[in-house]
This record gives C-alpha cells, structure tokens and sequence, in this order.
C-alpha cells in the first residue's frame, strides 16, 4: 500500500524537471525536458495516512479520467496491486497498464485535478462515479493474485467506515458481500450451478451476515438507491424460502428505474417461480434481447414448464448458439438432454 | 492554474440563424446574459470574436507545395467557434465555468485545455 500516496500521485517527474531547467539556461534544454515523458512509476513507502483515503479515491474516479485509468488507478494507490496484478486481472498486458497508469497521473497533475472530497454540490455525481468503480473493480476482475472481488470488498468497507451516513455505500457493501458469499457453490464439475440447486454448506455464512448488516444500515439511513435495492434483492435471494412475490416486486422497481430488460428477464423469472408462468412467458417474449443467451435458456425453461417441448427445445437450441462459457454450455445442454 | 477553453459550437444556434430565431427570447436573453457574466468571472480573459467557421481557411504545405481549402481542419459542425482563458484554482473551477458557458447545453461542446507552466 503506498504510504504516501498522495504524494506519490501528485508529485513527479515534472517537478523535477523544473528544477532540472532553473539548473539549466536554453531553451532547447526547457523544451525537451518538459516533454520528456515520466516513464518510471515511483517508489512506493510503507503505511498510508488513513484520512488521505478518502481525497485519494475520489482523485483516483474523477470524471476528467477514462473509466479505465480510474480502475487502474484506484487498484493501484488504494488497492496495492503491482501493475502487473491490475494488468492480469484486466486481461491487459503489464506494459500497457503500466502506460495507463503513467498517463493519468501525468492528467491529474497537467490538468490539477484537485485533491479532495469533493464539495456537496458535487458530490452526489462524484460519489456515484466511485461507487460505480468499485462495483466495475468486484463484477469484471477475472482471477490473478490479486482478488479483485476481494479488493472491491475492502474498497466497499473502506468506504463504509470513511461515509458511514451515505447509504448506497452501505448499499454497495451489502450487495458485493452476499454475492460473494455464495462464490464458491456457484460452480460444480466444470458445470453452473442454479441458486436454487446450490450447495448452501459452501456459503460463507459471515459474510452474508456482514451484507445483511450493511442492507440494514443502509435502510436505517433511509437509503432507497439502486444498490439498496440490488443488496435487498441479493438478500432475499439467499433466503429460504425464496419469498418470490417480494422478489418480484422488488425487480419490477429495478427495472423502472433503470429500464433494463435484463432486470425485466429477472422479474419474469420470479414470476415464474411465484407461479405465474404464462404471464412470466408473455413478459419474456416482449423483450429485445434476440442475442442474450438467459433469454432463451429462460423461455425454454418457460416452455418447458408449459409442457410446450418442441418450442423448448429449439429455445435451448437457441440459447446454446450463443453461449459463450463453458460451464454454461454443459448446463444448457444437460437441460436440454433433460428434456428428451 | 492557466486553462484554456475552445468553445465547439456543434449544433447550437448562432444569432442571424433560423434556429436561434427559434429560441424564445427569454432563452435568447440568458444566452446573452451567460456570456457576459462568464466574461465578467474573475480569472477569464475573453477571446477574441471569431468569424464563423465557414468563413476559416485551412493551409497545408506538402512536399513544398502551399495547398489551400476553404472550411475549417476539421467538419464544420466540429469546429471551434471562440475561445477563452481561465485562470482558476483546480479543474472542477474550469468545468464549472465551462457547464455555464451555453455552447455547452445547447448542443455544442467546450474543451478544457491545461496550459504549460514555463
């Protein structure tokens, strides 16, 4: 973790190559050094100073910076990933990320981003941004030392502890902590496992107390922001029963606030399970999601229950053309061997 | 810290257009009135009044030979309509002043362009 963190963002090379040209006299000397790029990453020193975090992340999300360096960035100063670790858990060669990384700390610097918890007016917009980052670091890391979920988690209660009367903070914390908490039952054999066939015995118990805790911060706060909303239906989920009326009711809101069709496709699937199938099917059949693979493996499983085979058949068929992941290639096609 | 701000009109009404004819003239007045209290912000040295982009020439000299065009470098829509400078502490004061500016809201865009430090 970079001790001075701060410093290490805001100071640089540019510094020193003023001071290189009050040294030096020509012109030609001024212009070269100023566009000498900084082209080594800084030394990294021992403990960080705990209220500089917060000025930290929300330089490290600031809206002048591609959502990219803002991942890179926040990984990297809050995080304490190497390069090379953001780099593997992106998918992105070590040289690249270490370029992205050289670049916005040359923006920040060039463009004065400045250095602090942005002021009300402001913050709403901006704390949504670092929100979103840390949400993006959890939902898109794939693997590495690094765990980046993990990272995002320590991010989230980091967060929690530095605002604790923002509620979609506590919202984000909660949500992030009960997904994964069932991490580990989500795959078996190679294979994706439903929630409902999850071996619950390999949910890590703590952490979903820990999510509910958080969810019910958030509500005591009054929060009803979109990731309260995803927390309370991440909790409900790992309920059993499922209550799938309230899950229902709960996804419907989603999607009018956010008018996703995927929230739609989960909003007809709880339907589906509270009983109403026809009516799930109808929802499902109105949406525009031609190429989403859950679409058609969800009207199959629709078709299916309606004992309209041959329909679910070819919406298997359907749903495994456009399967990208193994694990999910054999669990469509054991639902599909299923029907026979 | 020196900041300078090109203003890209895009779509936004010029006056003498027909589509600033179209704006009611409360919206003409705000026009009006946003651009003088921007030049009259603390930190902003105005610009100079630029004719319109289609009035630019672009020049290019390849392989010795001076080639000229009419029209600005870049399509017509995108290119620059004025300018100003802004002297102001940190780049969420030079967004500020550029969100005020109504190129921006009225289908243009402004760019933020740090100035070196010598």
């Amino acid at each position: 973790m970079p001790a001075n963190p701060r410093a290490w963002l805001v100071t640089t090379a540019r510094n020193r190559a003023i001071d290189r040209i009050r040294r030096d006299r020509t012109l030609a000397d001024k212009t070269r050094l100023l566009e000498a790029p900084e082209a080594t990453e800084e030394e990294m020193e021992d403990t960080a100073i705990p209220d500089e975090r917060l000025e930290l992340i929300f330089t490290c999300c600031h809206p002048a910076l591609s959502l990219d360096a803002q991942v890179a960035l926040t990984l990297r100063t809050l995080g304490g990933l190497t390069t090379e670790e953001i780099g593997r858990a992106f998918l992105v060669p070590e040289e690249t990320m270490k370029k992205r990384l050289v670049r916005a700390k040359h923006k920040i610097r060039a463009a004065v981003i400045p250095f602090r918890v942005p002021p009300p007016h402001l913050l709403p917009d901006r704390l949504s941004a670092v929100l979103a980052v840390v949400y993006l670091i959890f939902n898109e890391g794939y693997g590495g030392r690094g765990d980046v979920a993990a990272e995002a988690i320590r991010l989230g209660r980091a967060l929690a502890e530095l605002m604790p009367d923002e509620p979609e903070v506590h919202g984000l914390l909660g949500l992030m902590l009960i997904n994964d908490a069932r991490s580990e039952a989500r795959f078996a054999d190679g294979t994706v496992v439903l929630l409902r066939d999850q071996d619950r015995s390999l949910w890590r118990l703590d952490e979903i107390a820990e999510g509910r805790t958080a969810l019910d911060r958030a509500l005591a706060l009054g929060g009803h922001g979109l990731y309260v909303l995803q927390a309370a239906i991440a909790s409900l989920h790992v309920d059993e029963p499922q209550d799938w009326p309230q899950l229902a009711a709960l996804y419907r809101e989603l999607a009018r606030r956010t008018g996703s069709p995927v929230v739609e496709l989960n909003r007809a699937a709880a339907l589906a399970e509270a009983g109403e199938v026809e009516r799930a099917l109808g929802i499902v059949d109105a949406l525009e999601l031609e190429s989403y693979h859950y679409l058609h493996a969800t009207r199959a499983e629709l078709l299916r229950r309606l004992d309209r085979m041959n329909e679910a058949r070819a919406a298997y068929g359907r749903a495994l053309d456009l399967v990208h992941s193994e694990a999910e290639h054999r669990f469509l096609e054991q639902r599909l061997a299923e029907l026979a | 810290m020196k900041y300078m701000l090109l203003i890209h009109q895009g779509d936004t009404p010029g006056p003498g257009s027909p589509e600033w004819e179209r704006l009611s003239e409360e919206e003409q007045k705000a026009v009006y009135a946003d651009y003088q209290a921007i030049n009259q912000t603390p930190g902003v040295t105005t610009g100079q009044w630029m004719e319109a982009p289609e009035m630019a020439t672009t020049v290019r000299v390849e392989s010795g030979e001076t080639l000229t065009t009419d029209g600005p470098f870049v399509a017509v829509k995108e290119a620059l309509g004025g300018y100003l400078f802004y002297e102001a502490d940190d780049l969420d004061a030079a967004i500020e002043l550029a969100s005020r500016i109504p190129a921006a809201r009225l289908g243009g865009a402004i760019e933020i362009r740090p100035l070196k430090e010598v």
